[in-house]
């Protein structure tokens, strides 16, 4: 028998419409966003704090994971040539092509979005069930402005850069496989890298724009819309984690087929 | 302004199939004070969180200075809010901030007065409050009593003239749950201020109140003055002022 609870077109409906909805409110809270952020004098004291934050929760693994992914393409690369041609070729070619354009902006993502954005998840899905968001209405002050806004700010400043210093570590893996384990000259790998169009590290760069912007939006949709205690908070944390995640390598492919059709890349 | 400053006429507010409010309507003239008692779960922090606009009722109107705050949006809300200080059940402390700068927040933001200034004035309504030498710590740090306080401090900071209290003197000890009672007092003689408490301390509701409503199954059954409550011929009231499991209110066997 088929009835409300167990119809799979009426679950399908449902989820369809709550994913819909999901979305258009993002795109309002983004809105509001922006709104407040053309009528509130910056509080830099704040803005420069969270950023540090941001920046210093994120460093550690960003420098661990890029230091490793740089050492493995340069040595998967140098193996693959090695079959091929008998001698590692264009390692430092292969090592910048795919540390800037993809691995440096979505693994720095990734840690991003665990580090960072489950923060932000959490922290105001606490003040959201501790009743510190209606505290701030009836203070005058609206949370989006108090709140979203200075983190807004400060993760658009902070996530390129950490993706330019990912970039670095991921050179300096390849680097290291390159010179130690292949036993190839710096010189050689050095050339390579520097050989490389400024539009391949460019594409890496604006695509970190809207990851951050990702990330984000969805972190603090998340955390305002959080609901029912200490175990509300825990799940609105992990569902912006997964959900910035998924957001990210999805419009990972749009915003690069966008980007090389503006010649970027 | 003649006429009453809060006006509540048949409000409805429902959570999902859950009807909390059935047609709540009443009305308090300027600088009375209103105490709203009824059982756990009746709506009582609902009610005042829809006089604030925190929450927006599916049906009714609420005047607030002849103003309905159900038709306003997001930003004339706001200025109406301004008129109002709101002491939240669980108090609601920012934890990131110290008490001081919790109580100043109002003063900064809204009246933008200077920091040092706001500090002075946070530290006089914290001693209102008897409590001293707190500013500098983090609300963690403080007793649920204390962190009570803090948010009735907070409250009052900004001289509002409509303060909505949620359970004033739940959680303090006898003494300190009459100097708050006293201090409500104190607000509206020299202030004017009006008033609305939810509270299950009778005796500061008789205390306090020029009127007490009661909230049951999403009405409001009867209000009065303190005296007409006391010597009300309502069966569920009585049972209800009297403290009795015995009576015609459902309460689980055991
Ligand atoms: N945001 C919400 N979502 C769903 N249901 C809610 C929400 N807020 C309150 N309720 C429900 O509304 C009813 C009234 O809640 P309310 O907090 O107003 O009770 P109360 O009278 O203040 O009780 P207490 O004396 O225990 O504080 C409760 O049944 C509660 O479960
Ligand atoms: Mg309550």
């Amino acid at each position: 028998m088929l009835t409300n609870e167990n119809n799979p077109f009426l679950i399908a409906g449902r989820k369809i419409l709550g994913a819909a909805q999901t979305c258009g409110e993002m795109v309002v809270l983004m809105r509001r966003t922006f709104y407040w952020m053309g009528r509130t004098p910056i509080d830099r004291f704040s803005l420069f704090y969270q950023m540090v934050e941001m920046g210093n929760r994120s460093l550690p693994v960003v420098s661990l994971t890029m230091i490793f992914a740089g050492m493995v393409i340069a040595l998967q690369t140098g193996y693959s040539s090695i079959r091929v041609f008998n001698e590692p070729l264009f390692i430092g070619a292969a090592v910048g092509h795919s540390i800037f354009k993809e691995l440096s902006p979505v693994f720095t993502a990734m840690v991003f979005s665990g580090r960072v954005g489950a923060a932000i998840a959490a922290e105001l899905g606490t003040m959201k069930v501790t009743e510190q968001l209606d505290a701030l209405h009836t203070l005058g002050t609206n949370p989006v402005r108090y709140l979203a806004v200075p983190r807004f700010i400060a993760a658009i400043l902070v996530f390129p850069l950490l993706v330019v210093y990912a970039d670095l570590m991921g050179v300096i893996g390849g680097y290291i496989v390159t010179t130690v384990q292949l036993r190839i000259s710096s010189t050689v790998y050095i050339e390579d890298i520097t050989g490389i169009n400024l539009n391949v590290f460019m594409h890496g760069f604006w695509k970190s724009f809207v990851f951050a912007l990702i990330i984000v939006v969805v972190s603090c949709y998340k955390g305002f819309t959080t609901k029912g205690g200490a175990e509300g908070v825990g799940k609105a944390t992990t569902a912006a984690v997964v959900l910035s995640m998924v957001l990210v390598l999805v419009s990972d492919y749009f915003v690069s087929a966008i980007l090389v059709a503006f010649g970027i890349g | 302004m003649s006429g009453p400053l809060i006006r509540v006429e048949d409000l409805h507010k429902s959570f999902g199939s859950k009807i909390v409010h059935n047609g709540v309507t009443f009305e308090l003239e300027e600088g009375q004070t209103l105490t709203i008692i009824g059982g756990s779960g009746s709506g009582k922090s609902v009610l005042l969180k829809q006089i604030i606009g925190l929450i927006r009722p599916n049906s009714g109107h609420i005047f607030i200075d002849g103003e309905d705050i159900t038709a306003l949006d997001e930003f004339e809300l706001q200025r109406v809010q301004m008129k109002m200080g709101y002491v939240f059940q669980e108090a609601a402390l920012f934890d990131s901030l110290t008490v001081g700068e919790n109580v100043a927040f109002g003063l900064r933001t809204i009246m933008e007065a200077e920091k040092q200034h706001a500090l002075k004035i946070a530290r006089q309504k914290l001693s209102m409050v008897g409590l001293q030498g707190v500013e500098n710590l983090k609300p963690s740090q403080l007793s649920g009593g204390m962190k009570k306080r803090v948010g009735i401090a907070r409250a009052i900071a900004m001289g509002p003239e409509i303060l909505l209290y949620d359970e004033p003197t739940t959680g303090l000890d006898p003494v300190m749950s009459d100097v708050v009672s006293d201090l409500i007092l104190k607000l509206k003689e020299e202030s004017g201020t009006t008033a609305i408490a939810v509270t299950h301390d009778m005796k500061s509701a008789y205390k306090i109140s020029d009127k007490i409503a009661m909230l049951f199954e999403g009405k409001i059954l009867q209000i009065g003055s303190p005296e007409e409550i006391q010597n009300s011929s309502n069966a569920i009231v009585r049972q209800f002022i009297a403290g009795s499991s015995r009576g015609p209110i459902p309460v689980p066997r055991i």
